[in-house]
This record gives C-alpha cells, structure tokens and sequence, in this order.
C-alpha cells in the first residue's frame, strides 16, 4: 500500500479562484447543514412554543455572538447560491473556458458577500 | 457476491441508469431552495420587525406556512444529500460509512419532522391563551 502513487491534491495545484469556489461551496453547504438547520429548528420550535421560548432564542440571536452565527448564516446561503447557480450553468456544460470560469469564480464569490451585506441593511434599514 | 463472470462480479455493486437519481435530486432541491428560501430572505426583509407576534402571526397565514413546511422537507433532503457526498469522500471505512450514513438519516428524519410539527402546531393551532 504505501507505495502506491498518490492522485494530485491540493497541496500540489497552483492556487486558482475555481478552487476556492469549490471549496467554499462545500464549506458553506456542509456548515448551514451543522448550524444553520438547527438554527431554522430552534426558531421554528421558539416560535411554536410561545412568546417566553421566542424572547430567549431573541435575546441570544441579538447578542454578538449570535450576530456573528446570523450574519455566517447568510453569507454561507448566498455564497452556496451564487457558486450553486454557477455549479448549474457549468452543468450545461458552459463557461469552461479558462478565462470565463476564472471571471465567473471570482464574480460568485463577490456577489455572495454583496448580497449578504445587500440584506443585512435590508434588514436593518427597511 | 461474484461467480467469476462478468455480470457477477458487478452486480449488487450499484446502479445501473439509475445513478443519476441522486444528483438530480440535488438539483430538483436546489431550484427548491432558491425559491423557498428566497421566499423567506424576502419576507424576513418585508416584515415590519422580527418580534413574536408579527412572526407568529406571518407564519399562521397559509402561504408563509406552506411555504416553511416545504422550505423544511426540501433543505433537509438537500442537506441529507450534501452530507452524503462529503461521507463518501471523506469516510472509507465501510462501518465508519454506514454509522455516518445512518446519523445523517437520523437526523434527517428528526429534523423534518420537528420542523414541520412546529409550524403545523403554530398554524393550525388557533389562538393562544
């Protein structure tokens, strides 16, 4: 076994904005899976238990840390979003080309933390 | 298993033409999700506030309530599928793989359903004291 050759992996890529994509689709798909779900559940079941059970899931949403798990909430949405929506025009087999998909990493990526900040003071301001 | 044929040697290994189900189940979920949850980024923008009663009383409204309840089954199937992937990359021990896989349908199971029970409590409910 130890011989065997290894398939290439990360350490041996040159740094491109499409892995980073990659990566960050899976950190934030698999992350709202371990925290943003149980946050939906707990809003849900406050919200079923009453105003008391709603006043202590407020009271920890609105504290700094619970800003900090919120606001990490929406970004992991918005950046899985956009990279999910990019993930179905490349299953049409379009923006391949090296150039196209470099501008399209990067502009995923862009447009997942602008939305994030586009809602939160949609939020706070509407 | 296998009696040295070819045919026996692949079978019981996995599907044929049905392979794809699992991915165009992420898919199908995915176009879901973009709805649902941009259906609920929307109206956490459009509600006045956030405190109980105006949530309470959005989420008793059939629209909002169908919306959530599906919103539930649809993200937890995603996020089941999701989780499966990063199993079968991640976890190659066959009886790792079966006790992650049988977590991740735990909790897939538990999470739906307490979803849904909290919003068909809040929703049909009624009024409360």
């Amino acid at each position: 076994m130890a011989s065997r050759p290894l398939s290439p992996h990360l350490t041996v890529w040159k740094w491109g904005p499409h892995m980073l994509v990659s990566i960050l689709h899976r950190i934030t798909g698999d992350g709202m899976a371990f925290v943003a779900l149980p946050v939906l559940l707990w809003w849900l079941g406050a919200l079923a238990a009453g105003p008391e059970a709603y006043a202590s899931f407020q009271h920890q949403a609105t504290s700094w840390y619970g800003y900090v798990v919120l606001v990490g909430i929406s970004w992991a949405f918005f950046n899985h979003m956009t990279s999910g929506i990019r993930h179905f025009v490349m299953d049409v087999g379009a923006g391949y080309e090296i150039h196209t998909n470099k501008r399209w990493s990067v502009a995923t990526t862009v447009i997942g933390i602008l939305l994030t900040a586009a809602f939160w003071a949609a939020v706070i301001w509407y | 298993m296998g009696d040295g044929t070819e045919l026996g040697r692949v079978r019981g290994l996995g599907p044929a033409r049905e392979g794809e189900e699992g991915w165009m189940q992420q898919r199908f979920t995915a176009v879901g999700n973009l709805l649902l949850v941009g259906f609920l980024v929307v109206s956490i923008i459009l509600l006045p506030d956030l405190s109980y009663s105006t949530v309470s009383e959005w989420l008793r409204h059939p629209v909002p309530a169908v919306a959530m309840a599906l919103l539930v089954a649809n993200v937890f199937w995603h996020a089941r599928l999701g989780l499966r992937e990063l199993i079968g990359d991640y976890v190659h021990e066959d009886g790792n793989k079966f006790a992650c896989f049988l977590a991740v349908n735990f909790a897939w199971a538990g999470g739906t359903a307490f979803g849904l029970f909290f919003i068909l409590k809040l929703a049909l409910g009624g009024v409360p004291a």
